[in-house]
């Protein structure tokens, strides 16, 4: 894989042939209303005051960088998901769509880390993703939703280390996002979306 | 069964049922009832299988089995800090002179920054003791590298 991620095309399936029951499906429709773009998130956490100087650290920096590292690798996973040709729309779908809020994710940290005077992670030349592993739909399913609800997990862990407070309610913007994407690939696994009341 | 826990720490059954607690414990059966979960507490024994469930939270960034944002786990237990071949490390964690062990791994794991300053593992840690045995007593019990 290069780090170039072409868009991909979706194979033209039947509606029927999606494997997700109706309840689900309008539950997949109802959460792609909530997207942000990456300029509302921008705008909604102050990165442009955040970056005019103010309190963000070098410390800031690192974490915003490792958050980077980790949206560029997601990035790249969905991308093995959704070439895999395992994933059935409105799955394949749904995979297109959270990737597209990696990316805008991605590019607004790599903004962020320049406006601060660093330097962005690049993404890896490769990735080394258990593709061996990947039989169905729903192993693509249930190895997105490790991946999703790790990165809740790590920016939980990050924004209580953010000194500059713009930055960590920015952090926390993009942890919403990911865990509205860990529940919606639960249910589309046919789990409970909303396991428990906390994350951790 | 264990406390549920919370982010504010373990749920207690709220301000009254803490006020009766707080009372029971200036007794002198509290003291008894102390004495006695104390050495109960520290004497349980890790549990690997649930901390394969706390290691979920490092899925954004580590594997096993090959290296991501972090690098790979296995053959964890003894390892020098920063050693794994290929993974590009931070100067702070090569410069650590950890060997990877039960000890070493639940200070690191308390606050990784803190412990490392200038490690890219920017996590605020594991703060639950339990938890962070348990993922510990997991990590250490990773099969070498070698094979998927």
């Amino acid at each position: 894989m290069t780090d170039t991620q072409p868009d991909f095309q979706a194979p033209d399936l039947p509606a029927e042939d999606n494997g997700l029951i109706l309840p689900r499906r309008s539950f997949l429709r109802g959460a792609g209303t909530l997207t942000l773009s990456a300029a509302a998130v921008a705008m909604l956490a102050g990165c442009e005051s955040a970056a005019a100087g103010s309190s963000a650290s070098a410390a800031d920096v690192s974490i915003l960088n490792t958050a980077l590292g980790a949206e560029l690798e997601a990035i790249a996973a969905y991308q093995v998901g959704a070439e895999s040709g395992l994933l059935r729309k409105p799955v394949l779908d749904l995979a297109v769509q959270f990737q597209g809020h990696h990316k805008e994710h991605a590019d607004l940290l790599a903004k962020t880390v320049r406006s601060l005077g660093g330097r962005p992670v690049d993404a890896k030349k490769t990735y080394d993703f258990p593709v061996d592993q990947l039989k169905s739909q729903n192993d693509v399913l249930g190895f997105a939703a490790g991946l999703e609800k790790g990165a809740v997990s790590a920016y939980l862990g990050a924004v209580p280390l953010f000194q500059n407070r713009d930055l960590a309610k920015a952090a926390a913007s993009i942890l919403g996002d990911e865990a509205m994407h860990w529940a919606v690939l639960r249910n589309a696994l046919g789990q409970n979306p909303v396991p428990v009341a906390f994350v951790s | 069964m264990p406390a549920r826990r919370t982010p504010f720490g373990a749920a207690g059954g709220g301000p009254r049922k803490g006020a009766a607690l707080r009372r029971a414990w200036a007794g002198p059966l509290a003291a008894a009832a102390i004495i006695a979960a104390v050495p109960a507490q520290a004497a349980a024994a890790p549990d690997p299988a649930h901390g394969k469930q706390i290691y979920d939270r490092c899925l954004a960034c580590h594997a096993v089995a090959h290296d991501r944002v972090g690098p790979r786990h296995c053959g964890l237990k003894g390892r020098q800090a920063g050693s794994m071949p290929g993974f590009e490390y931070s100067d702070a964690m090569r410069a650590t002179g950890f060997t990877w062990n039960r000890q070493t791994l639940d200070r690191f794991l308390t606050d990784p920054l803190g412990v490392v300053p200038g490690t890219t593992m920017t996590y605020d840690g594991i703060k639950d003791a339990r938890e962070r045995r348990d993922l510990v007593a997991y990590l250490l019990s990773l099969p070498p590298c070698g094979g998927r």
